[in-house]
């Protein structure tokens, strides 16, 4: 890997834009979503921003059981984003449906439209686990930027289940801690 | 020349997805058609294929910002169906929660006003603030946005140290004074920017209907806690702020007094908060046995009214059939009439004046 590619590496891990899209969702991610840009959670000192065009943005956010109205808004907008792009399902809704499973209006989950790479789980996932999904998301979006290899699917720990990367485990849920994350 | 304008289904300045399409002749906005339907998950049929107990989790994600009405008219509703009463403690605790959506929806809204505005600092604070609010939410449940305290009959959770959420409750009003309620109410900046603009004049709230906040900013003076008292509210004391202008001001303006109003009543509920259970019976409702078929409950939500209907099913654990009418259902109508003859620049701001929820309408 020469020099240049080393920086391209650098600068996405350190500012990954990211296009919120709304998939259906009750508001309640989405709102999370935004409580962890503001200052209490600050996830703008890890370079992340909420950008208005999904032409600008690098990691994509998706909250919602995915409706039928929206797979081709989806569809279209993860088409938009240059590569090399991350997408992040934020809440257990994108994942399964949830509660809202075995509704006809639905056509979820999300991972049968397009390919996803994290997802955040909780009903709503606390601002401190989309921050920790959104960094996870920028180190895979870096690792693309590199090799330009598929990386699988990583599930987040459920934030006052799993620890929550603080433990040794390294966020991946092996460990026994059962503290809620502050 | 006119021009058609599409805003939406994904659009930046919205919130959620809808579209709005403006017919524009230069810079004016000569009609407005507004199309919605995205988030529809059909929630009301899914109502009927889960048992009441179901039905209370999946009528929580209805929306995720006034979650708790959605649960609290509900059991309304089915407490109607099974005539239970709820203990007075419960009562109460329902009045601390419904406030505190109150308060943090209503910050809320100012923070994403603000951002349209183009006061990006206001939005931080605004946002700064909110979190104290769900601080206290979080002290009472356990959550920040689905807090599950709603069952029928009563709650599920106690508020074990009303003292202590009391002490916040002061530290919130003195920051709301402080900062939020001045800037929203004497900024010159703020002022200049919605003063005048998406007026919506009391005739033609009352023809079109509307809800909530929105029909208090026309001179309206309608509040279901006022008119027919639910919970403990027929035992506190408030002011139902009316503002006659009809204009965005006149609705930033009635949700900062309202901010207030709901600090007056959290104060009042939680220092005269009764001892007692927190629900009837063991936990365990014989739905087999119903009073009546039908039960309806009427609240007020921070965005105005939220309607419930049940009906009972003979011999099926499930609902025959919930309904829903939300307010923004009510007050969508009344955004044509606000952004007619309006600049094209403004019409962010007046669609989001009369704080959309569209979650909650398409269900």
């Amino acid at each position: 890997m020469n020099l240049w590619n080393k920086l391209m590496c650098y600068s996405r891990r350190r500012s990954p834009w990211l296009f919120h899209m709304n998939g259906g969702s009750c508001n309640g991610c989405d709102i999370e979503l935004i409580a962890s840009l503001t200052p209490r959670y600050d996830a703008e000192q890890l370079g992340v921003r909420l950008e208005g065009s999904p032409r600008h943005a690098d990691i994509l956010c998706i909250t919602g059981p995915i409706t039928h109205n929206a797979v081709g808004a989806i569809k279209v907008v993860y088409d938009q984003v240059f590569g090399p792009k991350a997408v992040v399902a934020i809440g257990s809704c994108p994942a399964t449906t949830n509660v809202f499973i075995e509704s006809r209006t639905l056509d979820g989950p999300l991972n049968k439209h397009i390919p996803v790479d994290v997802f955040v789980p909780g009903c709503p996932p606390r601002p401190d686990a989309i921050i920790q999904g959104v960094a996870k998301a920028a180190e895979i979006l870096a690792e693309r930027a590199s090799k330009k290899l598929p990386v699988a699917p990583v599930v987040m720990p459920l934030v006052g289940e799993g620890c929550g990367g603080a433990c040794a485990c390294g966020g991946s849920g092996g460990c026994a801690t059962k503290e809620v994350q502050a | 020349m006119s021009y058609k304008i599409p805003m939406g289904p994904y659009h930046p300045a919205l919130e959620e997805p809808y579209k709005l399409d403006l017919i524009c002749t230069g810079e004016t906005v000569t009609d407005a058609k507004l199309h919605i339907g995205f988030n529809f998950r059909g929630i009301e049929h899914l109502a009927e294929t889960r048992n009441y107990i179901q039905v209370i989790a999946l009528m929580e994600r209805v929306c995720g910002i006034c979650s708790n009405i959605h649960t609290l008219t509900l059991c309304q509703a089915m407490e109607g169906l099974t005539a239970l009463t709820p203990p007075p403690r419960a009562q109460y605790i329902r009045v601390v929660m419904a406030e505190l959506e109150r308060l943090h929806s209503h910050v809320l809204w100012a923070g994403i006003a603000a951002k349209l505005m183009g006061f990006k600092t206001m939005f931080m604070t605004c946002f700064e603030l909110r979190e104290k609010v769900m601080d206290i939410l979080q002290a009472i449940s356990g959550n920040r946005v689905n807090y599950s305290m709603n069952r029928v009959g009563g709650v599920n959770r106690d508020i074990d140290d009303p003292q202590a959420v009391l002490k916040m409750i002061d530290a919130l009003e003195a920051e709301m004074l402080r900062t939020v309620i001045p800037i929203f109410t004497t900024s010159s900046t703020a002022r200049s920017r919605c003063a005048g603009i998406g007026v919506l004049t009391h005739a033609k709230a009352i023809s079109c209907g509307v809800v909530g906040p929105v029909a208090r900013a026309s001179g309206v003076g309608q509040d279901i806690r006022k008119a027919a008292p639910y919970a403990a509210y027929g035992e506190m004391e408030f002011d139902v702020p009316v503002q006659p202008d009809g204009d965005v001001k006149a609705r930033l303006l009635v949700r900062a007094l309202e901010i207030m109003e709901s600090c007056k009543i959290l104060r009042q509920a939680l220092s005269k908060l009764p001892p007692g259970e927190l629900f009837v019976g063991d936990g365990k409702f014989d739905f087999t046995k119903m009073v009546t078929t039908t039960s309806t409950s009427r609240v007020e939500a921070p965005r105005g009214e939220v309607m419930y209907s049940v009906s009972w099913k003979e011999g099926s654990r499930n609902p025959a059939r919930v309904h829903v009418r939300t307010p923004t259902f009510a007050v969508m109508p009344a955004i044509r009439w606000m952004v007619l003859g309006a600049r094209l620049a403004d019409t962010p701001l007046i669609q989001a004046s009369i704080d959309p929820c569209y979650s909650c309408t398409d269900r």
